[in-house]
């Protein structure tokens, strides 16, 4: 069957922004379809509020609306694009779910409008856990019993007579939210009803528990002729209970025999079949209990997911675009595998090597979350790694997640194991944390056998016995002595067999005593060296087209001659808060502008979700950890012009150097301007040179230097530990007690379980403290620029609605600047201009200001590629990543124009605003307010001619939904009360009834603005919190006082918080809320098109 | 997985080293590699692989043990086993004891280790070709063993692998009739599939003739599949002519080819065959794709029964419908293709169109593979019900 020529445009919804459970994986799979849709000469109309995806670029759709995802707006586009077709199955659960809704609002039939993909029966039976429950046992798969209940004694008969331990799951959940498992009555007891509240529909499932299970996950295929293949197939290290997406997972299945396989194999086709898929790709879970092989069906996605794109990686299938063209008509056997060129799609790729995905979290950012994992996603990325065998496999997975491992222990990061007493180390394995996989690895190092550890931890024996032959590997090179160069090939053998196995340089450097260098130079004297290996989808079975490598230890090497000069791209591994999409964004745009130029593009990255790994964005693409070992041996490859580690955020920056020293040409700015912008003395002297003024400051070895510190440049002040990057543990400190806090804790004894180690333990001498003064009620300001050595191009200046103090990571900003004086814009651009030639930069600076009045403080400049430059490139509609690729390589800005890749004519003349996005609903015990720690997850973008409505659309996009009219809760701190005025003022025009505590009270009464009075948190029986809980607020505006744990506000947030009311924590956030009210429903509803604001 | 260090040697002098982790001593044989990511147990007991060395592509082979339901003969007929890891220990609910003791226990020799995706692809351009592999002999050694070891073509293995005297498999279920399954090499899961229809099944050796298997009043007769080459075998296509026309005929694999030159068609040597468990074949009576299970380095020309000559494969592009003719004629009536494989258009399937008779080239009853195409044994049994009513 044919491609359909009946319809002839498609509306594609995206996913919106990254949230825990929803990250660039749906960039990847909408950017894929979107490309093959308009390939196939389909118009292609996309809405996507997230400014720094790739499909939202405008050459990616006909029409790109970056506006809410909501039922309202996009039943707006349909209304002005009349697409003929809806295709929701390749924007994650935020696509479903708001499909469904307009489906049930008749929208589509209304326009004549139809659903490909999936209909809305398919996605029905799907979502709803009892109607897929009855489906499957008709069909005759088996799922685990369960019971719906909708009140705590349903609940409690449920759970009895299922019996202990029971699964809860909230109806109509995104991502295993308000998911859990009760091992007894009193868990039981707070978890069901902590679901009841959480579902929206007030009903939760109680589920047989099978905790322990293996649990397995199958990636369909299915055609509308009825043809199903099976793309992927997908082990979890980690048994039932703890996420997928939380697990460390292996593919293709290791431990089931092809019988138990092919019984999984009809039924994961079968399920599609009966749910009604009619085309694309769909994922099947499956538990399997290991001591009778029973298997259960869990759930299926019937739309592309997280597991697809890590399949597609996995597999070299690209399950998004083919999904795409099976939704316009296409059957499996008619389209081509890319790859092999000449065999078709109808296939199930066979795997020669083996892949393993492990998590990445933050918990770090949130110390209300304890790290034990759940059924609830909490991981933030993800990396994924490529070998022969799994135990090469897995040890390079585990380094390419940088949080400062350099495998499976053998490192550093194991010293502190060697304390816990031999049965507190197998309590604490079985227990999932992040930390537990290399708890199991230290039971092996003492020679627990491989039964009790499985036993304890629950992983497959197979799996810790693979576990085990590492540390047999690590046991000989241990014994192995490492002599005078003369007796090096002593050690061949052994060196060779733990570089099969996975183990790094800097493993073998710490087992041998030596340097990274020197175990380097060994290798190549023996010739021990990587040998690279195709991901081919067909094990060699037919040649392949597609340059997709990953590195292994064996005799034969795959690398095609290259006939162009190459140039290597370094992407920014697994997403992490602070470094996400954005960067990858830059990365993938500057595959594409070098390409374009004529190199031959070399993209490094091991992060499965992103667009830069899809094999086609790059002329050569390395699966490979972002390590100097592992980057230096794809150089010595390749012996590329340049690298280019500007663009992928701090992982390749923090490469830079140690690649230069090492000979290895760096594209742009030199990495000595890079330190050189890094090392507080050295940049504090150019700034005084440049005159450029910072907040005063000091840096403290010693608590009573802290102390004097603080003396001199006085109170408030910002302290972050020098070791720690990217915001972490950073703090405003108003009080010498505060002070002593801070260095008790960071200093004493924290750790950071999952994320980059704060460096716990370490002291302040070698280790020291960065103090600033805190500029109180400053606005601060960001700026995007590139300089080629002889010009400046500034991409925009961004003004923040919150003030300095909060992480411009998880600040709103408007473009171009609503308040900033000319004057200070002036010194802004000069300084910026300034730095660029100062630190010789060839290429992208951001550089963060904080103005009060005219005056001006640099906060930060970083001569790199910043989170802002997807949003600002959209803004001014100027391909910064792409214009400051071909910079780094040598072309000037005059150049570039000439050539027409950076437009001269003016800017676009409309207001742009991104606002950041907070995980706050995986982390519902943490307090919401925002600091100089960032730790938002992802971002929108709203456009518009005025600065209200289009705050008010980032806002929607966001997903606040302000109230119209109501009772908003008022209470501030004190040094927010004169700002707080404005805003008070602003909602009481609108129609608000304002209800405070006393202090806000009078000083709103002082002012004239009515108020009513409310009692202090505990002072009456109807007090703030009841009034919350009882729904009589309609929005919270409340600002922080300092930080104690307990305080009303953090119980006023929470509430409101678990109440599902919107919160704001910045008086500026609630200006321009009201502000963005003013402007009016109607106006923040009305959409254009990207491609309209531009022209 | 360790062991002592092995080697072996390709016919054309390539060299690969390894581990030797199964029985000591040389093994010499046709390489061919297969793809399936899974049972390994059912490959290696399965007799079509007799005479050849088998190369896993897939990293890990043992994990899950092995188990005696999963056996498809006796005893394992390949004559050697090279992986790149031999999983030491296995783990699944379903597992007697692991690999390695297995291949120890019946003497294959196992080579673990070595780098199989370097070797897959010596095979894919440079064709199968015999291999010598074993530990404690040298290179040379190895060298001259693989250089003058006799290639496939030509060489009758199917009499050789098949069962000596005649033998009964009863019905599973409610009976429904008999069928002689001639035995070329059969695997154990295709008499379970026919006996789990309500067949008695009587395997008779590849050396019987038509007369003695009408004698036993068959409802339909079996070509089962084999090792080797297909044209050798003149006594089974000489008993085949002898039935086609009297009784319902259904072959898999060898059992395809050989049919296909009773019908007058020729057979020809694949460069390095179809070894796995991922092979789309189209069924081009309704379009549908089945994913297949495969094993043959022969396969039958169509072309020799119909006029015109086969079109080149194009160098690049899907291989397309036009490389196998519309009709086929033979002296026993018209012919149809059935079934074309999508990956290189080579024919998969036949049917008689006048004479109760058809065959497919690739493994229905699976074992290992996907089961999609697990109705073939169903459509024999209709075709055995319409030639009773008939009668
Ligand atoms: N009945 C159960 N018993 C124990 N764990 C379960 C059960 N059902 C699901 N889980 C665990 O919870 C995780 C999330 O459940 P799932 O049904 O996949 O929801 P979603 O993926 O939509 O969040 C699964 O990956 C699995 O580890
Ligand atoms: N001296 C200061 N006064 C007020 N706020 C500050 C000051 N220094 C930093 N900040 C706030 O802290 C945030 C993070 O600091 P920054 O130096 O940008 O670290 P990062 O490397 O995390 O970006 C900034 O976005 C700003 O809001
Ligand atoms: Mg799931
Ligand atoms: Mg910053």
């Amino acid at each position: 069957m044919p491609r359909r020529d009946d319809i002839h445009s498609i509306l594609l919804i995206g996913s919106g922004p990254i949230v825990i459970g929803q990250a660039c994986e749906f960039d990847y799979s909408g950017t894929q379809a979107a490309k093959v849709l308009r390939k196939e000469g389909y118009r292609v109309v996309l809405v996507n509020s997230n400014p720094a995806t790739i499909m939202t670029d405008p050459e990616f759709a006909d029409a790109t609306y970056i506006e809410p995802i909501t039922a309202e707006v996009i039943e707006r586009i349909i209304d002005k694009e009349r697409p003929d077709a809806c295709l929701p199955t390749l924007g994650g659960q935020t696509a479903l779910n708001v499909t469904t809704e307009l489906a049930k609002a008749g929208v589509f039939e209304r326009y004549d409008v139809e659903l490909i993909g999936a209909g809305l029966d398919a996605i029905d039976k799907a979502e709803d856990r009892g109607r897929f429950k009855e489906t499957m046992e008709e069909a005759g798969l088996a799922t685990p019993r369960a019971t719906y209940a909708r009140s705590m004694t349903e609940a409690m008969h449920a759970a009895r007579d299922i019996g202990y331990p029971v699964m809860i799951r909230p109806s109509f959940i995104l991502g295993g939210g308000g998911t859990g498992v009760a091992h007894d009555e009193t868990e039981f007891i707070a978890k069901a009803r902590y679901g009841l509240d959480y579902s929206p529909v007030g009903e939760i499932l109680v589920e047989e528990s099978v905790l322990g299970w293996k649990e397995y996950e199958l990636e369909v295929m299915r055609d509308r002729a009825g043809n199903g293949v099976i793309v992927c197939s997908i082990e979890n290290l980690d048994a039932m209970g703890v996420h997928t997406g939380d697990s460390i997972t292996v593919a293709p299945v290791q431990t089931l025999s092809d019988r138990e396989y092919q019984e999984m194999r009809d039924e994961a086709i079968k399920c599609l079949q009966v749910i009604g898929v009619e085309t694309g790709g769909s994922n099947v879970q499956f538990a399997v209990d290991p001591a009778t092989g029973r298997r259960l069906v869990i759930e299926m996605n019937p739309r592309v997911s997280r597991s697809s794109a890590l399949a597609s990686k996995a597999t070299g299938f690209p399950i998004a675009k083919i999904a795409a063209l099976l939704a316009v008509g296409y059957t499996l056997p008619e389209i081509a595998n890319d790859i092999t060129g000449k065999t078709p799609a109808s296939f199930e790729p066979a795997l020669d090597y083996v892949v393993v995905k492990a998590p990445r979290f933050d918990f770090a950012k949130f110390p209300s979350a304890s790290n034990v994992l759940g059924t609830s996603m909490q991981s933030v990325g993800e990396a994924m790694a490529i070998g022969r065998t799994f135990p090469e496999a897995f040890q390079k997975a585990l380094r390419s997640l940088e949080t400062g491992r350099a495998g499976f222990n053998a490192d550093a990061g194991e010293s502190t194991y060697g304390d816990i007493p031999d049965a507190q180390l197998l309590e604490r394995i079985a227990i999932p944390t992040p930390s537990r996989v290399f708890l199991v690895g230290e039971a092996l190092r003492r020679g627990m056998s491989v039964t009790e550890v499985a036993a304890a931890s629950h992983y497959d024996p197979w799996f810790v016995d693979q576990m085990a032959e590492i540390y047999e590997v690590r046991a000989d090179v241990e014994a192995a002595q490492l002599l005078a160069a003369a007796a090096d090939d002593a050690v061949l053998p052994v060196l060779t067999e733990a570089k099969r196995y996975g183990f790094s340089d800097r493993q073998l450097a710490h087992l041998w005593q030596r340097t990274e260098d020197e175990i380097r130079d060994l290798r190549r004297r023996l010739g021990v060296t990587p040998t690279y290996k195709t991901v081919d989808t067909c094990a060699a079975e037919f040649e392949a087209h597609t340059p997709y490598l990953y590195s292994t230890f064996e005799d034969e090497d795959e690398v095609p001659p290259a006939d162009r000069p190459r140039v290597v791209v370094l992407g920014s591994g697994p997403n992490r808060i602070g470094q996400g999409i954005e960067f990858d964004y830059c990365c993938v745009h500057a595959a594409f502008a070098l390409g374009d130029a004529g190199y031959e593009t070399v993209m490094v990255n091991c992060n499965p979700e992103t667009v830069s790994t899809d094999y086609d964005t790059s002329d050569r693409l390395y699966f490979e950890p972002l390590t100097v070992e592992d980057v230096l041996a794809i150089v010595e490859s390749e012996q590329p012009e340049a690298v280019v580690v500007q663009l992928g955020g701090q992982t390749p920056l923090n490469l830079a150097s140690q690649l230069a020293e090492r000979g290895v040409p760096i594209a742009g700015t030199a990495p000595a301007s890079i330190d050189r912008a890094e090392d507080r003395e050295q940049f504090s002297a150019l700034c005084r040179e440049l005159g450029i003024r910072q907040p005063p400051h000091g840096i403290a070895t010693s608590a009573v230097q802290a102390e004097d510190i603080v003396d001199q440049i006085g109170l408030p002040v910002l302290v972050r530990p020098s070791f720690v990057l990217g915001g972490r543990a950073m703090r405003v400190v108003y009080s010498y007690e505060e002070l002593t806090e801070y260095l008790d804790e960071m200093y004493g004894g924290v750790t950071g379980d999952g994320a980059a180690s704060t460096g716990a333990g370490f002291d302040l001498a070698d280790r020291p403290l960065l103090i600033d003064r805190f500029l109180e009620a400053a606005t601060e300001v960001d700026v995007d620029a590139i300089y080629d050595g002889h010009e400046l191009l500034v991409g925009g200046i961004m003004e923040h609605v919150e003030e300095a103090g909060i992480h411009s990571g998880d600040s709103a900003c408007i473009t171009p600047p609503p308040t900033l004086s000319p004057e200070a814009q002036d010194v802004i651009l000069r300084a910026t201009e300034d730095l660029a030639e100062a630190l010789e930069v060839r290429g992208l600076i951001n550089l963060q200001f904080a103005v009060k009045a005219n005056d001006v403080f640099l906060l930060e400049a970083n001569p790199r590629g910043s989170r802002t430059v997807p949003f600002i490139s959209k803004a001014a509609n100027v391909p910064l990543a792409k214009v400051a690729a071909r910079v780094m390589m040598g072309a000037t800005l005059a150049e570039l124009r000439t050539e027409g890749l950076l437009p001269t004519e003016q800017r676009p003349d409309f207001v742009s605003v991104k606002e950041a996005v907070l995980p706050w609903n995986r982390f519902p015990e943490e307090d919401i307010v925002l600091g100089p720690e960032m730790r938002a997850t992802g971002e929108v973008m709203g456009i518009s001619d005025t600065a209200g409505v289009a705050y008010g659309k980032a806002l929607l996009a966001a997903g606040l939904e302000l109230p119209e009219t109501g009772n908003v809760f008022f209470s501030l701190a004190d040094r927010d009360k004169a700002f707080g005025l404005a805003a008070a003022q602003a909602f009481t025009m609108l129609g608000f009834k304002l209800i405070c505590t006393s202090g806000t009270g009078r000083y709103l009464d002082h002012y004239g603005v009515p108020n009513e009075l409310v009692p202090k948190v505990g002072e009456a029986e109807h007090d703030t919190l009841d009034l919350i809980e009882s729904g009589q607020v309609d929005l919270v505006v409340n600002t922080p006082r300092g930080r104690r744990a307990r305080s009303d506000g953090r119980q006023i947030r929470l509430a409101a918080q678990h109440a599902g009311i919107p919160a704001l924590t910045t008086v500026q956030g609630a200006l321009a809320a009201a502000r963005s009210l003013q402007a009016g429903r109607g106006a923040v509803a009305e959409v254009r098109s990207l491609q309209d604001w531009h022209s | 997985m360790r062991g002592t260090e092995a080697l072996a040697v390709t016919a054309d002098g390539a060299v690969f080293r390894g581990r030797s982790v199964g029985a000591e001593g040389i093994a010499v044989g046709e390489v061919v590699f297969n793809t399936a990511m899974a049972g390994y147990q059912e490959i290696f007991s399965d007799p079509s692989y007799a005479g050849q060395v088998v190369v896993m592509t897939a990293s890990h082979i043992g994990n899950y043990g092995v188990a005696t339901g999963d056996d498809q003969a006796d005893k394992p007929w390949a004559k050697g086993v090279i992986v790149r890891s031999l999983s030491r220990r296995e783990s699944n609910w379903r597992s007697e004891g692991t690999l390695a003791d297995y291949l120890r226990a019946h003497g294959l020799v196992a080579l673990s280790d070595v780098d199989t995706r370097r070797l897959t692809r010596h095979i894919r351009d440079h064709g199968a070709q015999p291999i010598a592999m074993g530990s404690g002999v040298d290179e040379a050694e190895l060298r001259d063993a693989a250089a003058t070891a006799p290639h496939m073509t030509g060489l009758d293995l199917a009499t050789a692998v098949s069962t000596p005297e005649p033998y009964v498999v009863d019905a599973t279920g409610e009976r429904r009739g008999t069928v002689v399954a001639l035995d070329l090499g059969m695997k154990r899961d295709i008499a379970r599939n026919l006996a789990a229809q309500g067949y008695t099944v009587h395997v008779v050796p590849a050396s019987t003739a038509a007369a003695d298997i009408l004698l036993r009043r068959p409802d339909g007769v079996f070509l089962s599949n084999g090792p080797g080459d297909p044209e050798p075998l003149h006594q089974p296509i000489e008993t085949i002519r002898g039935l086609l026309g009297q009784v319902p005929i259904f072959g898999i694999c060898l059992g395809h080819q050989v049919l296909g030159l009773a019908l007058g068609a020729t057979t020809y040597k694949l460069p390095f065959g179809h070894h796995g468990g991922n092979h789309p074949v189209l069924r081009l009576a309704d379009g549908r794709v089945e994913i297949t299970s495969q094993n043959h380095g022969f396969a039958v020309d169509p072309w020799a029964l119909a006029d015109g000559s086969a079109p080149d494969v194009p160098t690049d592009g899907l291989p397309g419908p036009d490389l196998l003719p519309a009709t086929m004629t033979s002296e026993f009536g018209a012919v149809t293709p059935s079934h074309q494989n999508l990956n290189d258009g080579t024919l998969e399937g036949l049917r008689c169109l006048d004479i109760p008779a058809f065959s497919v080239q690739y493994h229905p009853e699976a074992a290992p593979g996907p089961r999609d195409a697990l109705g073939l044994f169903d459509d024999f049994v209709t075709l055995m019900e319409d030639a009773d009513a008939t009668a």
